[in-house]
């Protein structure tokens, strides 16, 4: 079967180029052997893009083979490494907590059925989680709740500053614009504690749901921006203002909680 | 002869932080936020801390699926594996 998805991969154009075992394959040689052997495999739905791999996801190729194949260690391994980011995800959309895992298990569902049909046109994450935040919205929908992940909303509501202004020296005054209440800097022996790991995961806890979407799957999940974008729907500058205010809230919480703030 | 640039305020800085964090920040917006740094305490507080900030939400852990979702899900699996007709695919 393995065979059958490295021969599998290419466009079928004239310029394609397919590795067969025995080398590369050009051209219109390639679009006979894609053919031939999606014909041959029963997956036929499959175009496993070479680019996948250029994307880092191989792993993702293997698993989407071990799924395919049955392999529950494979599912049980995917499920474990999305499971919890997907629940937060739905969280956005939904009314509760006992929802989203419900929305997520729903997802998962998904995913097994539309395993055979994933194309690999976006990577397999990407390919998920748009699954799940389709059961969101549904089930969000059928809940009543309006607007789901309020992004936009969000941006527009708040102003643009997200240091208060009595921090700062006020306009007209020599130093205008220079802090009067400045940051102390944070004992390194409370930064590094469990303290501070409890502290920031309240912080997050109390954003707004996009912002609190945004900074979980960067900061938190370690999704790069160009994902978070594709999955939310959102512009680069969007996510990055999101971002900023979540970041800037959850210091000043952090701020307040480890209480340094006016000592000198 | 020197250009006069703009120097950024504190004010100013605290909004920059997260494009200069994402390395977004245009060359000469950058320059002088660097210089602003080199020259205020309190502005290099700010940034340290919005970095240990997003630094420690990288060690929030996953939290393990719960057994009870977990067991479902594998039923799940099972049963998609066994497909309609309970034959094996």
């Amino acid at each position: 079967m393995r065979v059958a998805f490295a021969v599998c991969f290419g466009h079928i154009e004239e310029s394609a180029s397919v590795c067969a075992p025995d080398g590369p394959v050009r051209g219109w040689a390639a679009a006979t052997i894609t053919l031939r052997w999606t014909a041959l495999s029963r997956e036929a739905a499959v175009e496993a893009r070479p680019d996948l791999h250029e994307r880092g996801d191989a792993d993702a190729v293997d698993l989407v083979d071990a799924l395919r194949a049955g392999d529950e260690a494979a599912f049980l391994a995917l499920v474990q490494r999305h499971h919890a980011a997907m629940v937060r995800v739905a969280l956005a959309y939904v009314s509760s907590t006992s929802v989203a895992e419900e929305v997520a298990q729903e997802a998962w569902i998904g995913v097994l059925q539309g395993i055979r049909l994933f194309e690999g046109r976006s990577s397999l994450k990407t390919w998920i989680f748009r699954i799940l935040v389709n059961c969101a919205k549904t089930r969000g929908a059928s809940e009543g709740r309006s607007v789901p992940i309020s992004a936009l909303a969000e941006l527009s509501d708040e102003a643009g500053r997200t240091v208060p202004q009595e921090r700062f020296i006020g306009d007209g005054e020599r130093w205008a614009g220079h802090w009067s209440d400045p940051p102390e800097p944070w004992p390194d022996a409370r930064v590094e504690s469990s303290e501070m790991v409890a502290i920031v995961r309240d912080g997050i806890e109390m954003l707004p749901d996009a912002q609190r979407t945004v900074m979980t799957l960067r900061d938190v999940d370690g999704w790069s921006s160009g994902e978070v974008c594709e999955l939310l729907a959102i512009s680069e500058g969007n996510q990055r203002v999101l971002l900023h205010r979540a970041r800037s809230k959850v210091r000043a919480f952090a701020e307040e909680r480890l209480g340094t703030r006016g000592k000198s | 002869m020197t250009l006069s640039v703009p120097d950024l305020s504190c004010r100013e800085l605290v909004e920059l932080v997260t494009e200069y964090l994402e390395q977004k920040l245009p060359p000469d917006d950058r320059t002088r936020f660097e210089l602003h740094l080199g020259d205020c305490d309190s502005c290099r507080s700010y940034l340290r801390q919005m970095r240990q900030v997003l630094e420690t939400a990288g060690e929030l852990t996953e939290e393990s699926i719960a057994p009870e979702a977990r067991g479902s899900l594998l039923e799940a699996f099972r049963d998609w594996k066994r497909g309609p007709g309970g034959k094996p695919r």
